[in-house]
């Protein structure tokens, strides 16, 4: 009797403990899918969806693992001079990026970058239209977490007021596939476009799901 | 038939589109002021006006240049007197001079956008154009110095 009078407490302890921690998960699963206001506003994504968070998350850890790259970060930093290299170091001769994103005065990014890579080891990288985003909608991918970058890309107010069609034609924009083609001595991207491009569309398609840092690289950062 | 204007004089051109516009102005046409640095637009010793812009020569491709107006170190001024030039010779800014021919026709896109440039202007247009002699600070002094004479110029 004794013993069963000892173990009753212990019993409610290990239920209560079990409830919390059931709780949490509930709360933190939600917590972490429930960021639908940034494109509330966005009718065309709510009318297409078919949302499933878990797709959704999971197709954005391949897009994140792409726009991380030096490749894509290099013309998406956190100030206003470019970087350059696999290392993303600061752009030799510090040029800015102006206010429509093309340079200033005499460092226009076309009066090194050509329409095509030059030719060669630490020559200039070229494609048409070269360029950074604009002072206005700079879109820092430059040390963004995944779930800052997944809710910066679809909120119209930071993604240049790009709609759902709009984003998935970015996909195939010029200078993003450039990074597929980037000249001698610069890694690719960690997948292919083609692979980029179907993880991008599911990404968007299924609610562009903003993930929690945990659910990426392990970090306690969240929400 | 392919052409393109240097210094307001127009040239056929028939050369393999692959090659830099610097050969073409230097080997070409012997205008030999516009000089050869680093050959990756890295230094600015070859800079030339593309269209009024401030290109590298050593990587823009004579495919880009056909049909545009070019103008060079030569074509600056008809005698020589662009403030800027004026104000490199009261200042005496060049030490060998190899890289003042890209240095004054960049300073001359700056001038053109900024009528009395400051310090930060300066910094920020002149920042592609190394000089390996050192000579930033009479650069500096000098295109203050233009500035001035392209004022009372008018």
């Amino acid at each position: 009797m004794e013993l069963y009078k000892e173990k009753r407490p212990l019993g409610k302890i290990r239920f209560t403990v079990t409830l919390s921690v059931i709780a949490l998960f509930i709360i933190g699963f939600v917590s972490a899918f429930s960021d639908e206001t940034n494109y509330a506003a966005n009718e065309e994504i709510y009318a297409t969806v078919k949302k499933d968070s878990i797709k959704s998350v999971e197709a954005f850890k391949k897009v994140y693992a792409v726009l991380q790259s030096p490749r894509c970060v290099n013309c998406h930093p956190s100030g206003d001079i470019p970087l350059q290299g696999d290392d993303s170091r600061l752009h030799a001769m510090f040029p800015k990026r102006g206010v429509d994103g093309k340079g200033i005065l005499t460092m226009k990014c076309t009066n090194c970058h050509q329409t095509e890579n030059t030719a060669g080891l630490k020559t200039p990288p070229g494609s048409p239209e070269w360029h950074l985003p604009s002072a206005t909608m700079k879109m820092v991918f430059q040390g963004r977490s995944a779930h800052e970058l997944a809710k910066q890309l679809v909120d119209l107010k930071q993604n240049g007021n790009k709609d759902l069609k709009a984003l998935i034609a970015h996909a195939d924009d010029g200078l993003v596939k450039w990074g597929w083609t980037p000249g001698e001595g610069r890694t690719l991207p960690p997948i292919s476009h083609a692979e980029f491009k179907e993880a991008w569309i599911t990404w968007l398609t299924t609610g562009a799901y903003a993930p929690t840092q945990q659910g990426l690289d392990g970090s306690n950062l969240k929400n | 038939m392919n052409s393109i204007r240097i210094n307001k004089k127009k040239y056929t051109v028939n050369v393999d589109s692959e090659m830099p516009l610097l050969w073409f102005l230097r080997d070409h046409v012997g205008l030999t002021g516009t000089k050869y640095g680093c050959g990756v637009a890295q230094c600015g010793a070859c800079v030339v006006h593309l269209d009024g812009e401030a290109v590298r020569s050593c990587v823009t491709k004579m495919k880009r240049a056909i049909g545009k107006e070019v103008i060079t170190i030569e074509g600056l001024s008809e005698h020589g007197d662009h403030p800027l030039q004026l104000a490199w010779k009261d200042v005496d800014v060049p030490q060998c001079g190899y890289c003042h021919a890209g240095q004054i026709m960049s300073a001359a896109v700056l001038l053109r956008e900024r009528l009395d440039p400051t310090d930060q202007d300066i910094d920020d247009a002149m920042t592609g154009n190394i000089c390996r002699c050192g000579t930033y600070s009479r650069i500096r002094k000098a295109i203050h110095h233009a500035a001035e004479l392209q004022k009372q110029k008018g």
